[in-house]
């Protein structure tokens, strides 16, 4: 019987790579990751923290194995992981990351005191009135008046939008970033098509429509040409 | 098997005892038998807008706890020949000798008898709101044109609406003053019902008869010369002619406005 090696080391113009085969027992790597590190511990003495990164190809690794991996590489005084990729992931992690990126339309008026919350990004077909919330980990699309509370990119997502028919907010908030509506407003100032995004200063900005088109091109799904 | 009207709004002081006063009034003058229910237990005044106080013997509590019949806690409103009945709230307990299941039986049983009942509802959205919906088929939110109350209608609209056995809520804009709202000191009219985007059944001016005729216990749609007592009658037409449709503001334009133009001699 052949011995292959199951733990790789690899040295790219990026640093380490440890490829990790995913054909054997996680136990039998573990050991052989063990090994393979203890030997070559010589060679990288005198040199200061190297990132790693490690490919473990098909295999599906849980956090808590994640964890081991990480503290049995860290184990080796000037090792450090950079990043475990995997060619494979939890349905339930693939499912959020599904969620996470769907526009979720709801047609329905968000009244004071309600609050609506989706993970992804939000089309709303209705009103916010004040009192009301809405809370989205993308953007926040609204066609009818945003008069209530818009949070968008609720996650930490600062490249986050707010776009509203009508904007006449009580407060926008994008990540972590509040604004809140001026104590006076100008009289009867229509305050159509506009939307909110963050600026390089952390700041809100309010801006008509078009202006999303240059600040956040990634808004275009659309693949292809015209 | 009749139906049953909760009036909500919210916020206390909008006119919610006078509307239901008014509408029952008025849905009896249209020959319906019509009972009036207060559920705002330990701050009752239905009985005393309807000047009826002085003829409690038992009241909702009473009927719920079994120490009476239903028809024994009723109050004849002897101004209408057996069409109108008040059910009173009891002052002595407070909202929570009543829950909503016992308020749904109340309110089938009654449903038997009764073509529409009235239900009063008291102002906040706790206890006394959801034994006040829970019998409900139908409802109206009243609110005033100030934002306080237009926010507190948004509110409970939005409650309403979670409820199944509750039809859309219709919506009567209560104490207009015309003067103000031409002025745009006042939130008008269509502001108020694209912002809470429900039906427009009713708008009733301020007038100061209403608070005069309350006062002497005599519901103001009894007076057939008053603004607001056309309003209430226009409202409860509204309600019964649900099969014959309506336009609301239209209707009242010229039952309100054209009157009130005509007074001060514009056009």
């Amino acid at each position: 019987m052949k011995k292959t090696q199951n733990v790789l080391i690899k040295g790219t113009k990026d640093g380490l790579t440890l490829h990790l085969d995913d054909q054997c027992s996680y136990e039998k790597l573990k050991k052989e990751l063990n090994e393979k590190l203890t030997e070559n511990q010589r060679v990288n003495e005198e040199h200061p923290l190297i990132t790693v990164s490690v490919k473990i190809g098909n295999r599906f690794l849980t956090d808590a194995q994640q964890e081991e991996i990480k503290t049995i590489i860290r184990q080796k005084k000037n090792l450090v992981v950079g990043s475990i990729d995997s060619n494979v992931m939890a349905k339930s992690d693939a499912e959020q990351m599904m969620r996470e990126n769907e526009i979720v339309s709801v047609a329905r008026i968000i009244r004071s005191g309600q609050v609506l919350e989706v993970p992804g990004d939000l089309l709303l077909i209705g009103d916010v009135n004040p009192g009301g919330k809405v809370v989205a980990g993308g953007n926040v699309f609204i066609m009818g008046a945003l008069r209530g509370i818009a949070h968008a990119g609720a996650n930490g997502n600062s490249n986050a939008v707010i776009s509203a028919s009508l904007m006449m907010p009580t407060q926008l908030r994008i990540n972590d970033a509040i604004s809140r509506s001026p104590d006076f407003t100008g009289d009867e100032e229509k305050r159509e098509m506009e939307c909110a995004y963050i600026d390089h200063t952390d700041q809100i900005i309010i801006d008509r429509l078009q202006a999303l088109m240059h600040l956040r091109p990634n808004l275009t799904r659309l693949e292809g040409g015209f | 098997m009749g139906e049953a009207i909760v009036i909500t709004s919210g916020k206390g002081g909008v006119g919610k005892t006078t509307t239901s006063a008014n509408i029952g009034t008025a849905l009896a003058l249209q020959g319906k038998k019509v009972c009036l229910v207060d559920t705002d237990i330990g701050l009752r005044n239905l009985d005393v807008v309807m000047g009826l106080e002085n003829r409690i013997i038992y009241d909702l509590v009473d009927v719920v706890e079994g120490r009476c019949k239903i028809h024994q806690a009723l109050v004849k409103d002897k101004r209408f020949d057996d069409l109108l009945y008040l059910l009173p709230a009891a002052q002595t307990s407070d909202k929570s000798a009543v829950n909503p299941e016992q308020m749904k039986v109340l309110m089938d049983s009654l449903k038997q008898e009764y073509d529409y009942i009235i239900i009063d509802c008291p102002a906040g959205i706790e206890q006394g709101y959801k034994n006040a919906v829970a019998g409900a088929d139908r409802a109206i939110v009243v609110t005033t044109p100030e934002v306080s109350a237009v926010r507190d209608a948004d509110r409970i609209i939005g409650l309403l609406e979670k409820e199944e056995n509750v039809a859309p809520p219709k919506l009567v804009i209560n104490r207009i003053r015309s003067h103000m709202m031409k002025s745009g000191d006042m939130l008008d009219v269509d502001e108020i019902t694209t912002h809470l985007s429900i039906e427009l059944i009713g708008i009733v001016a301020d007038d100061d008869e209403v608070i005069r005729a309350s006062n002497h216990g005599e519901p103001i749609a009894l007076n057939p010369n008053s603004r607001a007592s056309i309003a209430y009658r226009n409202i409860a037409r509204r309600i019964l002619g649900e099969s014959v449709p309506l336009q609301p503001l239209e209707e009242v334009d010229k039952g309100v406005f054209s009157k009130l133009k005509k007074f001060f001699g514009v056009k």
